[in-house]
């Protein structure tokens, strides 16, 4: 294993090499083969757990110019900034001329030669990146358990609580009897081990950031872990903003990149017109201390279709065969599923069915302006408040990424939902709806007390409603405003209807009495849920989204004539709206049975549901009679 | 290689070739090794020209070869001009004023030029004495010396340059700048007349022409713009003294190009840009303080009080360590108020929204201004600079020997272009015109063609919405709109071009989604909710910024949607208040504003697409369109087309519905590929009609717009009702005119008018029929009430007063008591909603 060992601690060696050899004029294209060496030493996942984490090992436990991964989110993209590629740099007492690389790199040599007509100049482009915003427990435990258990011996990373400085970090390379500690823990202690050790990634950074001031903006209050600017040298278009990666790259933390920016202030730049035009804000975020924000120049990147730590990745070779084997146990697991939210709602197997739905839902295409497939749900008539806290904590449990918005009016008049483009610091201040695919959003109306919205309240509620019915969002870019799509799960939980709107209310009808109720819901918590149960219903969630879905001819026209007959039977009842939710419905129905096309069962059912959902709803019109 | 194109036969260097570089052929793409901007920062050694063998070498033998075959060798006064002293630091110094023709004018220093102004380009092939030979050994060879690193013979460069603007003419320019100008005479002599008029020393160029005119002096100008330009000054100062000797200017005339083709996009900026001319579009997001760059350093001696100007080279001032006088060292210190500075400030431009990629943010770049461009563009500004593109590597650090192997860019602005300043004023070609291919074009007049192209297109509109033909092709004629016409001259201004349209409908008829298909079909949408907006939000409000303290009008939707479409949702939600505004957009199509010492009146050129719900949610067909929609009968009069969107409820329709429906849900991508492309063809064909096509009445179509009209009034004149008013017969003409650009027709012709006519009656049949009549009587719309429930409404006055009379004297009257006896007498009164 000596060569991974070589890949993983000094990639820079490697392409070092590819670079002398392209000199020599072998082989021109020596880019590209860097590029494709890792990709290939990458492709097992195997190898790929080898590689040490950002999101889970502190970053001073981290070999400076080492290859790492970081699983991130693209929170702002900075302009593109040209490099040296190329360049020699002069000897000074010898007068001999070398050319070096200077890509993957942020510090050049010594005594480069700016003259040289072998300056070869190119481009690359800096995302700033934070970890994926509302990432849930689960899944980053889930991430560092895995990494964890076949890294050890070969990370830097040793479990002894003293910082060290880079240098001695390098000679601790190898510590014999720590990493046989480490093998040697079982599977109940992974747990708590990564615990500790997410602490500590944590706490350096809160600490330093806290001091410093630098705030290192991320979407959503409360979070924690590193932001690093990544730096990508091939194809930065295709990148989007808010999109979900993971990177492997070169890490640079060299605190010249920092130094740099400290003294720039010292230094008077009274003679030096070119710089000291920034702001200072401006300063501080791009290039804020390498220590606090690393660099990470990418090697290989690729978008995270999902953020399950259970599921394989979408590349490789055992995924087939992995959903194929979790497709024919879906129906049993939705089973399970379904009598866990059963319970969960309080007996309530209609709104359970509709959570499941819509906890698989996800938008799968944009026609004109309207996106498909998406399923807000409005789940009526909780019960007391700390009910909907309950809630959002299981679904915590279930689903990769979650936000809780209590939509009091302190917190819908002050917090910062749209991101807002800040000109003088010239980045892209986040706001909580910035948020990655297939996000879970829980508004909880029932925080909501009379009182007044001022102008930011009113905003946010626009953007709320804009998140719903059109899956956008809206970004302030001061003179103007830029839309950008989003595809965001958006659950409310309200005593009546809610005021936002909706693709579907459902009112929770209640099966325990009142009485009882504080007792019921203090044992949600305790219901009996094993971590394999548990881990069964996350890979359910996350495989029933990726499923391919289509609809037959034959099917088409047996929709289309039931659709006529409904009509038929009450005009004013049936719109084309009940219809495009019955095909989302029947969509998702089938979808969590694991079937890939629309059955004629599958619609029958959903008919039904949709049936009993309305009854209900009519009920209730007619006892409150506050319902449009 | 090029010679010099028609070389005017009494001049002197007849055919004098330019030296052939490497890359002389290609004018886009010098090797991006070619590193001039930035050989600063190393250190205080002058670098010597290291590189330049490669580029120079080799054209410099063949070149020889002919300058021996020449028989003619240059006068000494050729000679002179061009020797590289006196060019290469054309406009540095006041005692380089070339030339006696330019006496006591000074020549202002260019900053914007660059502060590698004494970089190596002086070094032509004779001045080296050790690489080149061959050439430093003719004493004759000035006229083929070429600046270094260029290919750029300073002499050729100059004449073919004065050439230009002698000979330039452009008789078909249609920039307002050149406005007063005789097209067909020289542009840039008369406006080299108009400097030596007004006193202001700029000539501005357009790269365009001087591409037209000279395709291998443009590519000098865009690849090496930092000589090239100085040498234009030169070229014109010349013939501006030798035309107007007597006039005085403040300093000499700097030629200022622009609207050079090298790039639109600041996404495309990549490294071959470097050191170039480039055209970039975008918006002022800061500006920062003005910035006082030393020029020239003045240094004292303090032991003998010794004197000594040093000029700053590239942003570095070599400090005299030994007095020249004295002989001390390190004896002489800076004295700040004796030094020479000039006006600086950082600009930064962002990508405009419309140049942008989905789902990336907005690049921005950084600009430097000089001198009177200081202050010139504003934040919020949308404006194309001109500009040479620099990248700087990151200083040397004084204790590091590290450097970032990261170049700072930014870009020197030579001439700032405001877009939207001639908004405005009048009508926005430049800023709007979309560049279409030929391939383009002739897909798009293909199209046009076609017989059954308004169905066809209207069917492209929004397509996830089912149905509604009329009300699609209703919002086609709008989104093409009217000919604009200016009656400013007899009085009446402008015409409303732009159609309004208002659907008014049951909830869940996809009103919005319709809106919101509309608001990105189109390059200046805006789309508001009329709940979510206040009458602020749609015109414009003055509000203080927060830097300068100054006042600033923020333009609102309304303003913002100047020659687009402003999507309305939930009209009937408007306050009362709002709603006013709207009265003055619709019709005269401007915002006036006076507010916190700003009064002005902005043009608002918007269509207006607003979207209405029944007040009672349901729409009551019982009930007119104003019972329905409760909006004041003043605003929708002022809608060209109201529609109703109901669902029809009847079977064949729910089939196709449901199959339109389904059909959405399971589409293969594909399918959508076909549509998004649809989308872009509808993008572009709109906005080709909408810059290319106006049409004008034929005489058959003004005659049926007469009969169409005289016969709308008849309907009514009947009964005693007003069926059309001299509004619906304009709203006809726009629909007209509208048809006929979609056609692509210039003339509007009687086909278009028999649209017009049925649309129009087709909106009218579904908003303005009298639910009691059950005929369409405009007057609901237009008053807001329709004839026969005005006539019924003087019937029950005429009633009540005359059972007031018949009661007698009575000094009170129960209204109950009243209002009983007047039931009892009349049983018409009964259904009315008057009392």
């Amino acid at each position: 294993m000596l060569s991974t060992q070589d890949w993983i601690h000094a990639p820079l060696g490697v392409v070092e090499e590819k670079f002398a050899a392209a000199q020599k004029g072998s082989s021109p294209g020596w880019e590209a083969e860097v590029v494709e060496f890792f990709k290939e030493q990458l492709k097992e996942k195997s190898a790929q757990s080898l590689v040490p984490s950002l999101n889970d090992v502190p970053l001073h436990y981290l070999k400076p110019n080492s290859l790492v991964k970081f699983r991130c989110f693209i929170q702002d993209m900075f302009d593109p900034e040209f490099y040296m590629g190329v360049y020699e740099t002069v000897d000074g007492p010898t007068d001999a001329k070398m050319l070096h690389c200077g890509k993957y790199r942020d510090v050049a040599e010594c005594g480069v030669d700016f003259n040289s007509k072998n300056t070869v100049t190119a481009e690359r482009q800096t995302f700033y990146c934070v970890p994926i915003p509302g990432e849930n427990l689960w899944v980053k435990d889930g991430y560092a358990g895995s990494s964890q258990a076949r890294v050890v011996a070969s990370t830097s990373y040793v479990p002894s609580r003293q910082k060290r400085s880079y240098e001695e970090d390098e000679d601790m390379d190898t510590q014999p009897q720590k990493q046989a500690h480490a093998g040697l823990q079982g599977p109940t202690d992974l747990q708590s081990n990564a615990d500790c050790k997410r602490q500590e990634t944590e706490a350096p950074p809160t600490q330093a950031a806290s001091a410093s001031h630098l705030d290192l903006n991320f979407p959503l209050p409360g979070e924690r872990g590193p932001a690093c600017l990544v730096k990508v040298y091939e194809d930065w278009e295709s990148f989007k903003l808010n999109d979900a990666l993971e990177v492997f790259g070169i890490l640079s933390v060299s605190p010249a990149l920092s130094a740099l920016a400290e003294e720039r202030d010292a230094s008077s730049s009274f003679l030096d017109p070119t710089e000291g035009m920034e702001t200072a804000e401006e300063q501080r975020v791009h290039s804020p201390p390498a220590s606090l924000v690393p660099r990470l120049h990418v090697l290989h990147a690729k978008p995270l279709q999902h953020n399950n730590p259970l599921l394989p990745h979408a590349t490789s070779d055992d995924n087939g065969a992995f959903l194929s084997s979790t497709v024919a146990e879906m129906a049993s697991v939705r089973a399970e599923l379904l009598a866990y939210f059963t319970h969960v709602l309080l007996g309530d197997g209609l709104a359970a069915e509709f959570l499941l739905l819509h906890l698989l839902s996800s938008v799968y295409s944009r026609r004109d302006a309207l996106p498909l497939g998406k399923f807000t749900l409005n789940l009526s008539g909780l019960p007391a408040a700390s009910y909907s806290e309950r809630l959002y904590q299981i679904l915590q449990q279930l689903v990769p990424c979650s936000w809780y918005l209590a939509m009091s009016l302190q917190n819908m008049n002050q917090t910062r939902l749209r991101p807002r483009k800040d000109y003088t610091a010239n980045r892209l201040v986040s706001g909580s709806l910035q948020l990655a695919q297939n996000t879970s959003l829980f508004l909880d109306e029932t925080r909501l007390e009379p009182g007044q919205l001022d102008a930011t309240g009113v905003c946010n509620v626009t953007a709320l409603g804009n998140v719903i019915t059109w899956q956008k969002v809206d970004y302030d870019f001061n003179y103007h405003q830029m839309e950008f799509p989003c595809n965001i799960n958006v659950l409310i939980a309200s005593e009546g209807r809610s005021l936002l709107p909706s693709d579907c209310r459902v009112h929770l009808e209640a099966q325990v009495t009142p009485a009882h109720l504080e007792e019921y819901l203090s044992s949600i918590q305790a219901f009996p849920q094993t971590s394999s149960q548990l881990n069964r219903f996350r890979i359910y969630l996350s495989v029933a989204r990726l499923l391919d879905y289509s609809i037959s001819d034959q099917m088409t026209k047996y929709v289309e004539e039931d659709f006529v007959e409904m009509r038929k039977d009450d005009p004013q009842g049936v719109s084309a709206d009940d219809l495009h939710r019955m095909l989302v419905v029947a969509r998702l129905l089938c979808l969590s049975l694991g079937q890939n096309h629309l059955s004629r069962d599958g619609w029958l059912r959903a008919k039904h549901m949709e049936m009993l959902r309305r009854s209900r709803m009519e009920q209730h019109q007619t006892v409150n009679g506050n319902e449009p | 290689m090029s010679s010099p194109a028609s070389t005017p036969g009494g001049r002197k260097r007849g055919r004098n070739a330019n030296p052939p570089t490497p890359n002389s052929e290609d004018p886009t793409s010098p090797p991006s090794q070619r590193r001039r901007g930035q050989d600063s920062s190393a250190g205080d050694l002058m670098p010597m020209p290291t590189s330049p063998a490669t580029d120079l070498l080799s054209p410099a033998a063949p070149q020889d070869t002919s300058l021996f075959s020449s028989p003619r060798p240059s006068g000494p006064n050729e000679v002179d001009i061009s020797s590289p002293l006196v060019y290469g630091t054309p406009s540095s110094r006041v005692e380089g004023t070339p030339r006696s023709g330019v006496r006591g004018t000074p020549a202002r220093q260019r900053p914007d030029l660059g502060s590698v102004r004494k970089a190596p380009q002086v070094d032509l092939h004779s001045d080296q004495p050790s690489a080149d030979n061959a050439v430093a050994s003719e004493p004759s060879a000035g006229q083929n010396l070429v600046i270094w690193g260029t290919d750029v013979n300073v002499g050729t460069c100059k004449e073919k340059f004065q050439r230009f603007l002698q000979r330039f003419i452009d008789p078909t320019s249609t920039e307002d700048e050149n406005a007063g100008l005789d097209l067909n005479e020289p542009l840039y002599m008369q406006k080299l007349e108009e400097i030596s008029v007004v006193g202001d020393p700029v000539l501005n160029v357009n790269c365009r022409h001087v591409q037209s005119f000279d395709a291998e002096l443009y590519r000098q100008l865009i690849c090496y713009p930092q000589e090239v330009i100085p040498t234009f000054d030169m070229a014109v100062n010349e013939l501006f003294f030798e035309r107007f000797p007597d006039s005085v200017l403040e300093y000499q005339i700097q030629v200022r190009p622009y609207n050079a083709l090298k790039t639109k996009n600041m996404r495309n900026l990549n490294p071959e840009d470097i050191d170039q001319l480039i055209t970039l579009g975008g918006m002022v997001i800061r500006t920062s303080q003005l910035i006082p760059e030393m020029q020239e350093a003045f240094f004292q001696c303090q032991v003998c009080a010794f004197s000594a100007r040093v000029e700053v080279d590239r942003g570095r001032i070599a400090e005299p360590a030994v007095c020249r006088n004295c002989n001390n060292t390190h004896s002489m210190t800076l004295v700040h108020n004796r030094s020479v500075f000039s006006d600086k400030q950082m600009i930064k431009i962002q990508e405009s929204p419309e140049d942008m990629p989905a789902g990336q943010t907005p690049h921005t770049t950084i600009l430097y201004a000089h001198n009177d461009l200081v202050d010139k563009v504003q934040p919020g500004d949308r404006v194309n600079i001109t500009g040479i593109y620099r990248a700087v590597p990151m200083r040397v650090h004084p204790r590091q020997s590290n450097v970032r192997s990261v170049y700072k860019t930014h870009i020197d602005a030579i001439h700032f272009r405001k877009t939207d300043e001639k908004r405005l004023h009048g009508l926005d070609q430049d800023g709007e015109q979309k560049l279409f291919t030929e391939d383009r074009v002739q897909t798009l007049k293909e199209l046009a063609a076609k017989p059954d192209v308004y169905e066809r297109l209207a069917s492209a509109l929004a397509p996830s919405i089912y149905e509604h033909e009329d009300i699609k092709k209703g919002i086609l004629l709008q989104l093409f709109g009217g000919t604009r016409k200016d009656f400013s001259q007899t009085g009446r201004g402008n015409f409303r071009a732009e159609v309004n349209i208002l659907l008014c409908g049951d909830p869940g008829t996809s009103k919005s989604q319709l809106l919101q298909y509309v608001y990105n079909l189109v390059p200046r949408g805006q789309y508001t909710s009329g709940k979510g907006s206040s009458a602020v939000g749609l015109t414009a409000y003055v509000m203080k910024d927060p830097e300068t303290r100054q006042l600033v009008l923020q333009t609102g939707a309304l303003v913002l949607s100047d020659n687009g479409i402003c999507c309305i949702d939930e009209f009937d939600k408007m306050s009362d208040n709002t709603r006013s505004v709207l009265h003055e957009v619709m019709e005269q199509q401007t915002l006036s504003i006076a507010k916190a010492g700003i009064i002005c009146q902005l043009n608002a050129r918007t269509a207006v697409l607003a979207a209405a719900n029944p007040v009672e949610s349901q729409w009551n067909p019982k009930k007119t369109t104003i019972e329905n929609i409760q909006l004041p009968h003043t605003l929708l009069s002022r809608f060209d087309l109201i529609f109703l969107m109901l669902d029809p409820q009847d079977e064949a329709y729910d089939r196709r519905l449901a199959h339109h429906l389904v059909s959405l849900y399971y589409q293969s991508e594909e399918q959508m590929e076909e549509e998004f492309l649809d989308m872009a063809v509808l993008k572009d064909y709109i906005a080709y009609a909408r810059t290319y096509i106006s049409p004008r009445l034929s005489e058959e179509a003004s005659q049926a717009l007469i009969e169409a009209y005289v016969d709308m009034r008849k309907i009514g004149s009947g009964r005693g009702m007003v069926s059309a008013y001299p509004r619906q017969l304009e709203s006809l003409i726009r629909l007209a005119e509208a048809h006929a650009k979609v056609r692509f027709s210039e003339k509007v012709e009687t086909i278009d008018v028999e649209e017009a006519k049925r649309l129009h009656r087709e909106a009218l049949k579904q908003s303005a029929t009298d639910p009691r009549t059950g005929f369409v009587d405009i007057s609901i719309l237009t008053t807001g009430m329709s004839a026969t429930a005005r006539k019924r409404k003087e019937e029950v006055a005429q009633a009540l007063k005359k059972l007031i009379q018949a009661k007698g004297k009575t000094p009170a009257m129960k209204y109950q008591q009243l209002l009983e006896d007047l039931r009892g007498q009349s049983e018409t009164v009964r259904t009315s909603s008057c009392l």
